[in-house]
């Protein structure tokens, strides 16, 4: 598998989609820092650490962690929709898996290949925000904000590795190129739009399925955009209290101080046990397809 | 039969919808032997070499590798055999050295040891100079070489060759069925699927005829020709300057000859053996000057066509 691993990365290293993802990465990163610029000033003034804003402010454009939540999915896809039907298309399939090798290393050498890029980009782009963040503001993150960071960067690679799975699912199923591209994007908007318009909350959006923010809620969590996005606001905006069933008598009555990191970590640890969850799902499906599969190089 | 039997099927059967694409297929393949497997397009003959190699799951029946279960050891059996596709494909932005590597590799052979192995083979496929060129820019028959160096690079204990010399120029022909030939000396067995009668003439020790999933006939090939056209045995013409009644009478009595026939000056003699050397030296004796002895080969062109019409 590590050979397989090894050779996915150089693969990916060399080739121009990784090129073109590296590239919008760092724009993604600029406007993420412009919108910083922007919005930080006024957000300092809420409570709660500083540093940290950086990556959730901005006035007009979207902050680096909605960018990310929705580059995320992209570069999954993009990395992976053409995993195994690309390899059996070229005749290669059938020449690998003719060696001593299981057939599922295959397809976790290149899953892990992915992840590596992936986590590689996202890192990249946190940093970079944090570095020249830490320029423009000029407040050191305390060890808490790192943490949380960190622990933002691992459900953003999660939450990758999900889209990766999904994609390389339909990469095992599809033997067209096209196809395998468009249902995992497919997916992708179907679960991603509804849930990113959260604001002002998705009762709006599921009015004529439920009246209950329970429900709507607990419908929205099916999707791992909306799941991401909650891991996201409760690591990054440590007062941030949630679309929880919060009632206004509720509401009025909250102090809107941050939450400890164990707490926030708590709220959240669903939310990444779905999404790793979800993978594993999509992982299962692939495996029992692939390994029934015919190997055939017509 | 001493040699030992390293790839067999019993009772193997393919259905794809319905279809029965491979039908209680019994092969058996001596150890360092060259196989030809051979038929029409259609007749099953890459089916069963996936299955053969654990890519393809049999509806029943098994397929057998040195004693290894194809479908249930895969990896075990593929540890032993190298397999080159009918259409081979490579890593495009790779170099053909590269793509060795990665072969290799997985086959955990050592960087060290894989280096100059790989030199060697490059060399022996021809392809030496086009080692370090991205192999997108190969042609057809510099990928089929490359196929090739593929399997040798593992140095298989069982290989088989889908189609070994399809888009090859002819001196790429030679070239490929001499490493054929090599390969069976130096204690590889080769199973090839072919339908091309001339060429496994050239290399196969013996060769198993598909028709529609079903093994029509199986055998040596001086068996099969002889069992084809001459009952069981061998002809043998003798072209003489002026055949005499007398030189008929004369080669009657060799202890095995069956039958001589005289055609203008040509002498047709059915034998039990090969009785070349006898035949000649009576010729000779009797006087009359002898210009050829040939025995007679059939080719498998021949074979091929006698057991499809027959069947």
């Amino acid at each position: 598998m590590t050979t397989i691993l090894r050779k996915e990365l150089a693969d990916y290293f060399t080739s121009i989609r990784c090129f073109i993802l590296f590239l919008l990465v760092f724009v993604a990163s600029a406007f993420a820092i412009y919108a910083a610029r922007q919005g930080i000033f006024e957000a300092s003034l809420d409570p709660g650490p500083i540093f940290i804003k950086l990556f959730t402010t901005g006035e007009d454009i979207p902050s680096l962690a909605e960018f990310i939540a929705l580059l995320i999915p992209v570069i999954g896809i993009a990395l992976s929709f053409d995993a195994i039907n690309s390899e059996r298309s070229s005749g290669t399939l059938n020449r690998i898996l003719s060696q001593p090798v299981y057939r599922d290393s295959v397809i976790n050498g290149k899953f892990l290949a992915g992840v590596v890029i992936l986590s590689i980009m996202v890192g990249v782009t946190i940093l970079l925000v944090g570095g020249y963040g830490l320029r423009m503001i000029g407040v050191p993150p305390t060890a808490e904000e790192i943490i949380r960071l960190f622990i933002y960067f691992i459900s953003a690679v999660i939450y990758g590795a999900f889209w990766m799975g999904l994609a390389i699912l339909f990469s095992v199923l599809f033997r067209n190129l096209a196809v395998s591209l468009l249902c995992p994007l497919a997916i992708w908007i179907l679960l991603g739009i509804p849930a990113s318009v959260f604001n002002p909350y998705i009762s709006f959006i599921v009015p004529a399925i439920t009246d209950s923010i329970g429900t709507a809620l607990m419908l929205a969590r099916l999707s791992p955009y909306f799941l991401f996005q909650e891991a996201t606001m409760v690591l990054l905006i440590p007062a941030w209290r949630g679309w929880g069933l919060l009632t206004t008598s509720t509401t009025s009555s909250m102090l809107l101080n941050p939450l400890s990191l164990d707490q926030s970590l708590l709220i959240i640890w669903p939310q990444l046990t779905v999404l790793i969850a979800l993978t594993a799902i999509c992982f299962a499906i692939s495996y029992v397809v692939f390994m029934r599969q015919e190997i055939r190089s017509t | 039969m001493g040699k030992k039997i390293v790839v067999e099927t019993q009772e193997l059967t393919k259905r794809y919808d319905g279809t029965t694409v491979v039908d209680h297929l019994n092969l058996h393949v001596a150890e360092n032997e060259v196989f030809g497997l051979l038929g029409p397009n259609g007749a099953g003959k890459t089916t069963t070499i996936l299955m053969l190699l654990g890519l393809t799951e049999p509806a029943s029946g098994t397929a057998r590798v040195y004693g290894f279960d194809s479908t249930r050891e895969p990896l075990k059996v593929k540890r032993l055999t190298g397999y080159l596709p009918e259409k081979v494909g490579f890593y495009d932005n790779l170099t053909a050295r590269e793509n060795l590597r990665f072969i290799a590799q997985l086959n955990n052979i050592g960087d060290a040891e894989s280096q100059h192995q790989i030199e060697q083979i490059l060399e022996a496929v021809g392809i030496a100079e086009m080692a370090d060129m991205a192999v997108g820019k190969f042609s057809r028959g510099m990928k089929q070489r490359l196929g090739m160096a593929d399997v040798l690079v593992k140095k298989p204990k069982v290989a088989f060759l889908d189609e070994p010399t399809a888009g090859l120029d002819p001196e790429g022909i030679n070239q490929i069925l001499d490493l054929i030939a090599n390969l069976s000396k130096t204690g590889t067995t080769v199973v090839l699927s072919s339908h091309r009668l001339y060429e496994v003439q050239r290399v196969c020790h013996s060769i198993g005829i598909l028709s529609k999933g079903k093994m029509v006939v199986e055998g040596s090939l001086d068996e099969l020709s002889r069992e084809a056209f001459a009952e069981g045995r061998y002809r043998i013409e003798v072209e003489t300057a002026e055949p005499s009644p007398q030189l008929v009478e004369v080669l009657n009595k060799i202890t095995g000859v069956r039958k001589v026939e005289a055609k203008a000056n040509q002498l047709q003699i059915t034998t039990d053996s090969d009785l070349r050397a006898e035949i000649s030296k009576v010729v000779v004796q009797s006087g009359v000057p002898l210009i050829q002895v040939k025995i007679q080969a059939f080719s498998l062109d021949d074979i091929y066509m006698r057991y499809f019409h027959e069947g």
